[in-house]
């Protein structure tokens, strides 16, 4: 039964034809197997591992003798057993386990927002809500003015003029070093430091890999609309907008002033539209709503309509918003 | 003391609690009692960032309190270790919580608190998948809110939940119990008074396996009735 369910239609020359298949198992092996095979058959139709989708640590999943362990699984005698909470994933023949809750794990290319730690040799350390610091090599960034050269000592000197411990940037992870930390790098005019805003932090898991993670919402939000960054890494950032040119490197950036570290001017009602985003974001994370740019651009329109007058949202407005926007009723949930 | 006074069982064999030998105390479990979405925004950049995992777990009058950070850069990198995550447990008890060591007060560096502190992080040890996080650390925060004995298992239980909402790697859950004996009767989940009185053996182990990752006794006891304190132990856990 075994070798038949697992073999492709189209081998036909395998030698699972000439030989019968408890040939080349031990036989107490392959009672073993028998039994776990048909566990699952009678129990779920045979449809592959456990139909349950949320497992916790030390529960077997399903046999390793017909299923690859992956990330949150391990192998104890012939089960693939979890190693986290979280929801089975399975791809062909390789089961994993992502955990419902953790800290971000990286990927190269992702986008991520981080705070420097740290000003080393020829580097920056940088927290980036990782499992360790996350390195900013001073040959990954730009120099202010934009000029194209190969740093030089002098370059290191200056490092902590171009960014000091604290300060904020917006960076992709250029690669991952051997113990899994990561490598970052600013070298695109979309990516540096930060300002003119504030940082929200919501668990990685909410963020969704998307084509772009740099949203506008346009100018009735706040005189100059609202910029929004949402790093993979759960860093999500919320300023006061710019043009899109300007963002861009365009007509009029400026491209001297992108290390600097003074806020602009930013109006009452600027900083009113920033705070509202914030808000909205804050309260679609604390339901644990995967965020997005068109939710957050629904939940802008919900506001701009619904809520009177530019005082802070309140628990009532916030409950009708993810009732209304995202259909979630928190007061009638089981 | 009240050694003397204490009727530990009595002749309708219920304990000072009225609860039978084998009875436990109620208990409770909360998960996530600190998240990112609930502490405010900013603090981050005070250095205060939310816990990776966090529970509250009650047993009768004992609460206990842990917040898990990690895995994360160590704050002294000399702790790194190249090939796996080390596990940092520190124990705190709040002033007001009653009876912890007769009244005394206890503070950070205390020996007893730090023994609690040791206990755990060899409990926990073996149990985290620590070679999938080299050059971490994984810090445990215990504060015991309310004690009335027990605090080591309860710390116990509640770390192992702490953990999970981290979603740190780990075998299996890890759940303890403290079993005292009582002439020749065994007595599970002591409260503080049976502590004071009674030899006590407290047990962590594995539920799926019934492997011991913790066996700890500081008082003398009869050979012959540690066996059967130690399977009682594991297989109540289990049954859980």
């Amino acid at each position: 039964m075994f070798s038949v369910t697992t073999l492709p239609p189209s081998s036909t020359l395998s030698f699972a034809d000439d030989i019968p298949s408890s040939h080349r198992k031990h036989p107490a092996e392959l009672d073993a197997m028998d039994v776990d095979d048909g566990g699952f058959e009678d129990e779920y139709g045979g449809a592959g591992p456990s139909k349950r989708t949320v497992v916790t640590p030390g529960e077997v999943i399903t046999s390793s003798k017909e299923y690859m362990r992956g990330h949150g699984t391990y192998v104890e005698e012939v089960n693939v057993v979890s190693s986290v909470t979280g929801t089975i994933e399975r791809v062909n023949k390789l089961i994993s386990v992502k955990p419902l809750r953790s800290r971000y794990n990286p990927e190269v290319g992702d986008l991520v927002i981080g705070r420097i730690n740290e000003v080393g040799p020829q580097r920056w350390r940088v927290d980036a809500n990782g499992r360790q610091d996350a390195v900013l090599m001073l040959s990954s960034v730009n120099l202010p003015g934009g000029v194209q050269r190969r740093k030089i000592e002098s370059d290191a000197l200056k490092m902590r003029e171009f960014l000091a411990e604290g300060n904020l940037l917006v960076a992709e992870v250029q690669s991952l070093l051997g113990d899994g930390v990561m490598s970052l790098h600013t070298r695109s005019l979309k990516y540096g430091k930060l300002r003119n805003g504030f940082l929200l932090t919501v668990p990685p898991q909410l963020i969704r890999r998307l084509k772009s993670h740099f949203h506008h919402i346009p100018a009735p939000c706040g005189p100059t609309g609202v910029d929004i960054i949402l790093g993979l890494n759960g860093f999500v950032w919320v300023s006061s907008g710019t043009s899109q040119e300007r963002r861009e490197g365009g007509e009029g950036f400026d491209a001297e002033g992108v290390y600097s570290d003074k806020n602009d001017d930013i109006t009452p009602e600027g900083r009113q539209a920033v705070s509202l985003i914030a808000n909205l974001i804050k309260l679609l994370a604390r339901e644990g709503v995967p965020l997005t740019e068109t939710l957050i651009n629904e939940a802008y329109s919900w506001a701009a309509k619904n809520v009177p007058g530019d005082g802070p949202l309140s628990d009532r407005d916030g409950e009708r918003m993810l009732l209304e926007v995202v259909g979630l009723d928190i007061h009638h949930r089981a | 003391m009240s050694s003397s006074r204490l009727e530990i069982l009595n002749d309708g064999g219920l304990r000072h609690d009225a609860r039978r030998p084998y009875e436990l105390r109620s208990t409770s479990f909360l998960l996530s009692t600190h998240t990112a979405s609930s502490s405010s925004s900013s603090s981050s950049s005070s250095g205060l960032t939310p816990p990776d995992g966090s529970s509250t777990v009650t047993q009768g009058l004992t609460s206990v309190q842990v917040t898990v950070f990690g895995p994360r850069e160590p704050k002294q990198r000399s702790q790194a270790a190249h090939d796996r995550a080390t596990v940092v447990v520190e124990v705190g008890v709040v002033p007001w919580a009653a009876g912890g060591g007769g009244g005394a007060k206890r503070t950070r560096g205390d020996k007893r608190l730090q023994e609690i502190g040791a206990a755990i992080r060899q409990t926990f040890e073996p149990v985290i998948m620590t070679h999938l996080y080299p050059r971490s650390e994984i810090a445990i925060n215990v504060q015991v809110l309310a004690a009335d004995g027990g605090i080591l298992p309860t710390s116990i239980n509640a770390t192992t939940l702490a953990l999970i909402d981290a979603g740190i790697s780990m075998l299996d859950y890890v759940t303890s119990i403290s079993i005292g004996l009582h002439l020749l009767q065994p007595l599970l989940d002591l409260s503080q008074p049976e502590e004071l009185d009674l030899p006590m053996l407290v047990v962590a182990s594995l539920p799926s396996s019934g492997k011991i990752t913790l066996a700890q006794m500081e008082t003398r006891l009869h050979v012959d009735r540690f066996e059967e304190m130690l399977s009682l132990g594991t297989d109540e856990k289990s049954g859980r």
